[in-house]
């Protein structure tokens, strides 16, 4: 009966999978958002943007990986905010398990159910003319910055989860998440923007990450994006964790 | 089980205090179960019986005081008592997307303990959920749910079961089959601590009965001590007017010393 929390944190994380396997409807929502976001600049606005020699969609690709993981994350505050609401939090909480692993499921769920929606949102992109020369070590470094990338804005959905008073409230906070890529690199290049945006784009996280994947993807050497797309994720994984425990720790007496 | 005067407490609370911000709940609370014993609490709508059950099962910090459980401390030695008691709270605890199945195996691995499905399998029976085990448990009735909820609760034999209001919202037929759950894991050597605001349950089930109110146990004592304090009772003759449960049971064909469905049936 000793708590353990790698066995425990396994248990719970079959729990919420089987969740999302008896509703996959949460994988499809998840993807659904950037895939319009891919159909519509792809067939509406990108004849008009000129991005370098490769076609568009190539291009949009890496931003919409990151917008996939930004929306998908709201899903976990919501399933946590649910399981507070409900008494399984107590049951938890009054039983011999490891307490963390309450929070460590639904954050390998999350990776599981994002992991998966950015691979459904490729599939699309393929069928719609991304082609990519990448190797699988280029692969695993992509997969390796988005693995990062949504460790540190789960945690942080995590909190919102953890301290929201309503249903409603979990949901809010995605939202600049959501929009943050919209001034960067993602849509358009940067140098096109006036001097103040620009200076915002060329400096906030998503431009980096951006950047850093499109480089991968496209056989370039990456630059130093890759490390400042690094420490970004690092950065908001660290403070966003901290604050997650801490919070958990004085609710849980 | 026999009740021995010299048995060992099962729970023990001291002079426990708890406040939320400028609300003082409780002002000094006094509690000595015995084991084996089935405790009941009782007291009005927020007199703080859910506080209490909390802090025993260590979800909440007492102010001041002391409570141990099962001879650990709550605050220094959580984790042994956790270990010692299961708690099945005021809301049920049940996983709704889940069937009643998977809910029982989930706890048996989380008290990681050797084939959960076996388990589960001889709860369900017990507590005659068999039939709806493999449907999710958002299709089942308030009763079955409180069945599957105290049948969680069971996982693992713990030696000290906490029970918050657990007949609250229940039909008269689901409330008796509780009571019998409760009385046969009683007989079995189980403490039990259970809320409640009924006195009627109160009286059809505890060893012991602790009223709370105004943040202290105002009155502690067996049923019989209880009434002694009571003023001496006078002899009326009363014509006496079947009750409406007792309409609704001969109406569905069981009565309470039948053989009602559920928990009692092996």
């Amino acid at each position: 009966m000793r708590a353990n929390l790698l066995f425990d944190s396994v248990t719970l994380t079959g729990r919420s999978l089987r969740h999302i396997t008896r509703s996959p409807d949460t994988i499809v929502t998840t993807a659904i958002i950037p895939i319009a976001f891919l159909l519509m600049f792809v067939y509406v606005f990108g004849g008009a943007i000129r991005a370098g020699s490769q076609p568009y969609v190539s291009y949009l690709l890496p931003g919409i990986m990151v917008i996939t993981i930004a929306y998908g994350i709201s899903y976990v505050g919501f399933r946590l905010f649910l399981d507070r609401q409900s008494g399984i939090f107590l049951r938890l909480h009054s039983m011999p398990i490891a307490r963390s692993a309450v929070l460590w499921a639904h954050v390998t769920t999350s990776l599981v159910t994002n992991l998966a929606a950015v691979a459904v949102v490729v599939v699309v992109a393929l069928l719609m003319g991304f082609r990519s020369g990448a190797g699988v070590l280029a692969w695993v470094e992509v997969v390796g910055i988005l693995t990062l990338l949504t460790l540190a804005l789960t945690w942080i959905a995590v909190i919102a989860g953890l301290a929201a008073k309503s249903a409603d409230g979990v949901g809010g906070f995605a939202y600049p998440l959501v929009f943050l890529p919209f001034v960067s690199s993602a849509f358009v290049p940067t140098r096109t923007m006036p001097g103040p945006v620009r200076a915002f784009a060329e400096n906030q996280p998503v431009t980096s990450i951006v950047n850093a994947i499109r480089d991968l993807l496209t056989q370039r050497p990456v630059g130093s994006d890759v490390w400042i797309a690094l420490a970004w994720c690092m950065g908001t994984l660290a403070v966003s964790f901290t604050v997650a425990v801490r919070l958990y720790r004085r609710q849980i007496a | 089980m026999e009740v021995d005067p010299a048995a060992r407490s099962a729970i023990q609370v001291q002079g426990l205090e708890k406040a939320y911000k400028d609300v003082r709940v409780l002002t000094g609370v006094d509690i000595d179960v015995a084991q084996g014993t089935i405790f009941a609490l009782l007291g009005s709508n927020g007199a703080g019986k859910t506080t209490i059950v909390n802090i025993l099962s260590t979800l909440l910090r007492p102010d001041a005081g002391r409570a141990t459980v099962n001879g650990f401390d709550v605050v220094e030695q959580a984790a042994r008592v956790r270990e010692s008691i299961s708690l099945t709270g005021q809301f049920s605890a049940i996983d709704e997307i889940l069937t009643g199945r998977e809910n029982l195996m989930l706890i048996a691995r989380l008290r990681h303990l050797d084939g959960p499905g076996r388990i589960a399998d001889q709860l369900l029976a017990r507590f005659s959920l068999s039939e709806a085990a493999a449907r999710r448990v958002a299709t089942y009735s308030g009763g079955m749910r409180r069945r599957l909820d105290i049948a969680m609760s069971l996982i693992g034999d713990p030696p000290i079961i906490l029970l918050d209001e657990p007949t609250a919202g229940l039909d008269p037929q689901g409330r008796i089959d509780v009571w019998q759950t409760v009385k046969e894991l009683s007989r079995h050597g189980t403490t039990v601590l259970l809320t409640t605001q009924y006195l009627e349950e109160a009286e059809h089930l505890a060893d012991r009965i602790g009223i709370l109110h105004g943040g202290r146990i105002v009155v502690d004592g067996t049923l019989a001590e209880l009434k002694r304090r009571l003023p001496p009772a006078r002899i009326e003759y009363v014509e006496r007017q079947p009750t409406l449960e007792e309409v609704f049971l001969a109406t569905i064909g069981d009565g309470p010393d039948g053989a009602p469905a559920g928990a009692a049936r092996n």
